[in-house]
């Protein structure tokens, strides 16, 4: 698979999202919290409780919509600043009462809309890059499609990153970075190759730290129950931490990241 | 070799035409054409003006160094990681090229100059991102550095103050560009637990990662007059939503009337004001 083919794996409109994912992994035991409590509520985020085997956790996910009209309610999967708002409200929730948090993200990208912009997209992400930083409580997060610039990056501060083996995770669409580069976004695929920004490539730059192999038939069930399970083991072990250091090696995670490049 | 000879060479900003006739006979290439008023200015005037519009306050970009220079006590700065530049770890087309021209154009070595001085005899740690270097864009070694230049701050407990003037993340580093949102939003969170200040002054034009990441975490966040800063430029704003902007959208005024910058500060006022707050932040109170 040529890089632009993963790009297009991970954007194909009968790829499973969020809401799959948490119906799988979590089935009935998920409760969703609306709202960030400030001005609305982001249906591109969904978020709420869930019982990970007999662990209560936390579930902050992008979601895109399955067919046109749930696409429309969510808009395609672009949150806007209240939904980076909710977000980050449920993660000090998790925080308080010693919750793991899990993030699953998939999205083309934050929505850049005029009222997006005039309620803050930009400090909205800020604030989340921060404050997932220094969470007291094991964050783990998923790239499961798109991960799309900052709009990803907003969800994925966390102690470990995963991508899903065909999904993409990159600074600039390649359609974006292809117009910049030749003025012409029919070139994406080339643009695909120059970024780096594949499951395999992401590991070898050392951003993520495990790809999870997708199944090739239609029973996807095993893949959901190994993927819980990495989770959970992952989850318990991070919460045996002391709360300062997890911390201290997730900053480090980040500190390390091209620290190595400079002459 | 004739007079014209030693002329520095034109540069965009300078203006072709010939200041009015009346006036006494000076070289083309000391004027200088305001773009906001169109007004005809000598360039030592527009100079001494920190190069501000001496006609209508436009603020024109300024270089990393003459806003050091502006800002901090004379004398003062000491510069970290003088150095450190990057490479072109993903061989990304022409980027070794266009890392040599803006090194060539800017006489830089990254797009950030860091540093320690004083300001009115306070110390403090000073970043100040370049308009001439790929237009302040954030690749690997502008994280590291503003991450390097906070690291120091926590440790010898100083205030920060980071001018920014950026395009957002460096596309030619891939991933690792954005990584650098990350581990500098990371530094300045551990500042801010320290209980230390940090002030930024977002300059024309603040954009993409790079507000969406330090640029906005400020404990005190000020603007120059007329700077565009957004997460999304207005350009993609307008494409995605195929609606008309409103008046002054995503202008330094504009998004302080939203809420979200403490206050716009004219450039001859910047060095008082930055003064001003660091001074009511030394208090023996305010900094344990």
């Amino acid at each position: 698979m040529s890089a632009y083919d993963k790009v297009q794996a991970a954007r194909d409109s009968k790829r499973l999202t969020a809401v799959d994912y948490i119906g799988k992994m979590f089935g009935g035991s998920f409760f969703e919290l609306h709202g960030d409590r400030r001005f609305g509520d982001d249906r591109s985020i969904v978020a709420g409780l869930a019982m990970l085997y007999d662990v209560p956790i936390t579930v902050i996910a992008i979601e895109k919509g399955r067919n046109t009209k749930e696409r429309l309610m969510r808009n395609f999967g672009s949150a806007n600043p209240e939904g980076y708002r909710k977000a980050l409200r449920l993660m000090k929730q998790a925080e308080k009462f010693h919750r793991p948090v899990l993030c699953l993200v998939d999205t083309s990208g934050a929505y850049p809309g005029i009222d997006a912009e005039e309620r803050g997209q930009g400090l909205a992400i800020a604030e989340n890059l921060m404050e997932m930083m220094t969470l007291k409580t094991p964050v783990l997060s998923v790239l499961i499609g798109e991960g799309g610039s900052g709009g990803a990056l907003a969800l994925a501060v966390a102690d470990e990153v995963w991508m899903l083996e065909n999904s993409i995770y990159s600074v600039i669409s390649p359609e974006g970075c292809a117009s910049i580069l030749w003025k012409d976004s029919s070139k994406a695929p080339e643009a695909s190759e120059c970024l780096r920004l594949t499951s395999h490539d992401l590991f070898d730059l050392g951003v993520v730290e495990r790809i999870i192999r997708e199944p090739s038939g239609i029973d996807d069930r095993k893949m959901f129950e190994g993927l819980k399970m990495l989770i959970a083991r992952t989850f318990d072990k991070n919460r045996m931490l002391d709360p300062d250091k997890l911390i201290q090696a997730r900053y480090s995670r980040f500190r390390k990241l091209g620290n190595n490049i400079h002459v | 070799m004739d007079f014209f000879t030693f002329l520095k060479p034109r540069n965009e900003l300078e203006g072709s035409q010939s200041p009015a006739e009346s006036m006494p006979f000076i070289p083309d290439s000391l004027w200088v054409k305001c773009p906001a008023c169109g007004n005809m200015l000598l360039a030592s005037d527009l100079q001494e003006n920190n190069r501000v519009c001496t006609k209508c306050d436009h603020h024109f970009r300024m270089s990393a160094r003459e806003r050091i220079a502006m800002i901090a006590d004379e004398a003062s700065f000491t510069e970290f990681d003088s150095n450190m530049q990057s490479t072109d770890i993903l061989n990304f087309p022409n980027y070794k090229e266009k890392l040599e021209s803006a090194r060539a154009k800017s006489g830089e070595k990254e797009s950030v100059v860091t540093g320690k001085c004083t300001i009115d005899g306070i110390e403090l740690v000073l970043c100040v991102m370049s308009p001439d270097f790929m237009m302040g864009s954030m690749g690997t070694v502008t994280g590291e550095k503003i991450t390097r230049a906070f690291e120091y701050a926590t440790a010898h407990r100083l205030p920060v103050i980071v001018c920014t003037v950026s395009g957002g993340a460096r596309m030619q580093e891939g991933i690792l560009s954005l990584m650098q949102m990350a581990k500098t939003s990371g530094a300045v969170k551990l500042h801010s637990d320290a209980g230390l200040l940090y002030i930024t002054v977002l300059t024309d034009p603040t954009t993409g990662g790079v507000t969406a990441s330090f640029a906005m975490e400020g404990d005190i966040i000020l603007a120059e007059p007329n700077a565009l800063v957004a997460f999304a430029g207005p350009r993609v704003v307008e494409q995605t939503t195929h609606t008309k902007l409103p008046k002054g959208f995503q202008k330094a005024e504009f998004v302080r009337d939203k809420g979200f910058i403490d206050a716009v500060v004219h450039r001859n006022d910047l060095t008082d004001t930055l003064a001003m707050l660091l001074k009511m932040h030394s208090t023996k109170e305010a900094r344990e």
